[in-house]
């Protein structure tokens, strides 16, 4: 039994947000106390969450642990003790690992290898289409059966619009989720940042916003067509924003979500070559940054996830243009969230749901995002205003790709419970017994 | 002034007076130029490396000959002959090219950023001796040194630039140095190879090639890559050609002094109609001269030259 007491308890699903105390029992929410009034007497461990929040355990539904075969960027053990670090009780992984996770074994051993030495919940997303190369479908019921929890070629996008179309179709049979890399591969060309005025005058070949907004056009559009679900990933121009407004205000089935770099960023990040502030899509503009903070603050876009990259130094130490896209996010994500808050327009509920309740509700997750009585022991415990300094010595992550080090954060996991076992704390007498 | 700069990798931080003191180096090399023997010891005992990953005659012959004249040992290490073809990284490359103890790094890369990457992992000097698209600094300085040398100052100048902006170093570099010095920028060429952006680099951007060459003081013509054409950018080299190529009669628009310019080397009879090449206008050859005095003046700067002069 563990009793988190007197902390602010901030959980959108049960539309609370109030002092409140928690009990944790065999791995579920056993009851919740609100107020100060706790049992005199209480049998087990007892954390003062005092000055803390109390979220339901955050999810990340977009990361890449690498695992199979990268392992020296990332690795499943080392991926989730990142994840933890950062508050995370659960992480969605993409198939883009080597074998693509694109058939049943690979899933189910994703599985066994996570419930064995992962330090939170992994949940496979598997390939739309075999080896990611677009062309044949996968076997969608074997893998949700395997443990897949949506479908995506994240990485690349699904270039044919017909194999898209089939996708949705089959996959809505199931009750089933493709998530869409989109983007006009094409159009993208050799593009390396984002087309603007940053890229011209840095002399490198620019990705034209319209690559990632044609692809989300042509996926809504699908979705519309075939009935089935769609989530787009890693929004990041204002178009984009805006077409998943117009799309969610015609009914159809779509969710998106963005990572913290595109409302935290522009492409003036890659200024001096920084290689680490090369990702896919890129980093946008200033209207972007802008648009993608007004879509996080009216619903437009649903969820926050961080497109965790890890690469091995010798892919980012290059030259800009051959370097590898993408950046670790994992411990830097909920303190870039929680920045939001200054504005006064995105509330503490709200951040619980773009990190947790609404992941959990897109992706299905049973038992996940919320807090109410029954639900499972992921809790995270949030110290909204100690002010940390983001160092590359302290990284879990086995990679170090990042462009956030040195900045002076506010808001961290002081504790992670996944599953009434404490994942990560940095809080005086609680210890880590996962 | 005091030359404090370790390397030179673009024009884009280069201040007005440190350009001032690039070409007046430049000048007291030319003379050096004039003589019998073309040869002074400022830079005996150091060694430069021409470090070149894509193919270039002319720029890295003029850097060769630059260093000679000043003494300097000249080794020049071109990728296309070296381990980089079975994957060596670049940084690999240049660390090896390092422990050699070169005094200076002259280098140029297919990548933007490639120079600026290695100055922040070798303890040589280095000179961008052009990056992809994005600069070509010791071009920038001696179209500078042309223009000054034609018409005695840049300010107030018309300086119209035609053809590949996109992809243009010489136009990057360019937009520093003679935009910084006060001239007056038109870019022209066709619109899928000039982005509208350019002009906020302060610049005035025009797909009308009488506009672009109408009073200009000066007309530089740039070099359209053939294969570009393979990406359609443009539907013909015949079009190409009618439409952004400089023709006696568009000259005929400029202004009755002006002169002609292209950093080399020119597809006659495409962007540049061959009576033109040759005719008195053209300060094509000068560049070239000016090339040789500008990277003498770069090299010495860099080597320490300057400290041992005085």
């Amino acid at each position: 039994m563990l009793l988190i007491k007197g902390g602010r308890v901030i959980d959108p699903v049960s539309k609370r947000d109030e002092t409140g105390s928690i009990v944790l029992e065999n791995g579920k929410v056993k009851d919740y106390i609100p107020g100060g009034n706790i049992p005199k007497t209480f049998d087990g461990k007892v954390i003062d969450a005092a000055g803390k929040w109390v979220l339901p355990g955050l999810i990340d539904m977009h990361v890449h642990l690498r695992d199979p075969g990268y392992e020296w960027k990332e690795d499943i053990r080392s991926g989730t003790l990142s994840a933890a670090a950062g508050g995370f009780c659960s992480v969605a992984c993409m198939a883009n690992t080597k074998p693509v996770n694109d058939h049943p074994e690979i899933t189910g051993s994703i599985r066994r290898k996570a419930a064995e030495e992962g330090a939170a919940n992994v949940y496979p997303v598997a390939a739309v289409t075999r080896g990611m190369e677009g062309r044949e479908m996968t076997d969608f019921a074997e893998l949700a059966e395997a443990g897949a929890v949506a479908f995506s070629d994240d990485g690349k996008p699904v270039a044919s619009s017909l194999m898209m179309r089939r996708a949705l179709e089959y996959a809505k049979a199931f009750d089933l989720l493709i998530l869409s890399h989109a983007e006009d591969a094409e159009l993208a060309g050799e593009g390396a940042a984002h087309e603007g005025w940053t890229a011209h005058r840095l002399g490198i070949p620019g990705i034209p916003s319209a690559a990632e907004e044609i692809a989300i056009a042509r996926d809504i559009l699908l979705a519309r067509l075939s009935g089935g679900k769609i989530h787009i990933q890693h929004i990041s121009t204002r178009m984009g924003v805006d077409l998943l407004r117009m799309a969610k205000r015609s009914g159809l089935p779509v969710t998106g979500e963005t990572a913290p770099h595109y409302f935290t960023l522009t492409d003036a990040a890659i200024e001096g070559y920084n290689t680490n502030a090369k990702m896919n899509p890129p980093l946008r503009a200033e209207e972007d940054r802008m648009a993608v903070l007004e879509g996080l603050i009216d619903g437009t876009i649903d969820a926050i996830a961080t497109d965790h990259a890890p690469h091995d130094d010798y892919v980012k130490r290059c030259e800009f243009v051959a370097a590898a896209n993408g950046i670790i996010g994992l411990e830097t994500a909920l303190p870039l969230s929680l920045a939001l808050l200054a504005g006064g327009k995105i509330t503490p509920p709200r951040i619980a749901e773009l990190l947790s309740a609404n992941p959990a509700r897109i992706l299905k997750l049973q038992g996940k995002g919320s807090l109410r009585k029954g639900a499972d022991a992921d809790v995270t415990l949030v110290d909204p205003d100690v002010e940390w300094e983001y160092r590359e010595q302290d990284v879990r992550s086995k990679s170090r790709n990042s462009p956030f080090f040195g900045w002076k954060l506010r808001g961290r996991a002081a504790a992670t419970i996944r599953g009434g076992r404490i994942t990560h704390s940095l809080m005086p007498g609680v210890s880590v017994n996962d | 002034m005091q030359w404090r700069r370790r390397h030179v990798l673009g024009l884009a931080d280069f201040r007005v007076e440190e350009m001032e003191f690039v070409i007046d180096t430049a000048r007291s090399m030319e003379e050096v130029l004039t003589r019998d023997i073309k040869k002074v010891p400022a830079l005996r005992g150091k060694t430069a490396v021409n470090l070149f990953f894509e193919a270039s005659t002319r720029t890295r012959t003029s850097f060769e000959i630059a260093g000679k004249r000043l003494s300097a040992d000249v080794v020049n290490f071109s990728a296309a002959t070296s381990s980089v073809t079975k994957g060596e990284t670049l940084l690999d490359t240049a660390r090896n090219i390092e422990a050699m103890k070169p005094n200076i790094l002259v280098v140029r890369h297919p990548a933007s950023g490639a120079p600026h990457f290695l100055s922040q992992h070798v303890s040589c000097s280095i000179i961008n001796a052009g990056d992809g698209a994005n600069e070509h600094p010791s071009q920038g300085l001696l179209d500078l040194y042309t223009i000054l040398k034609a018409k005695g100052k840049v300010s107030g100048l018309k300086i119209a630039i035609i053809g590949d902006i996109l992809h243009s170093r010489v136009v990057r570099s360019n937009l520093h140095s003679l935009g910084r010095m006060g001239a007056k920028l038109w870019l022209c060429g066709p619109s899928t190879l000039v982005p509208k952006e350019m002009e906020r680099a302060g610049a005035r951007v025009t797909y009308d090639m009488r506009e672009a060459v109408r009073d200009a003081d000066v007309v530089m013509m740039l070099r359209i890559q053939l294969e570009r054409q393979k990406t359609a950018y443009f539907p013909s080299l015949r079009e190409y050609s009618r439409m952004f190529g400089l023709s006696r009669a568009v000259f005929s628009l400029a202004k009755e002094d002006a002169v002609i310019m292209h950093p080399g080397p020119i597809n006659r009879g495409v962007e540049l109609s061959d009576d033109l090449a040759d005719s008195a206008q053209s300060r094509i050859l000068n560049q070239v001269e000016s090339g040789v005095a500008v990277r003498m003046a770069l090299l010495y700067l860099l080597a320490g030259g300057h400290d041992a002069a005085h």
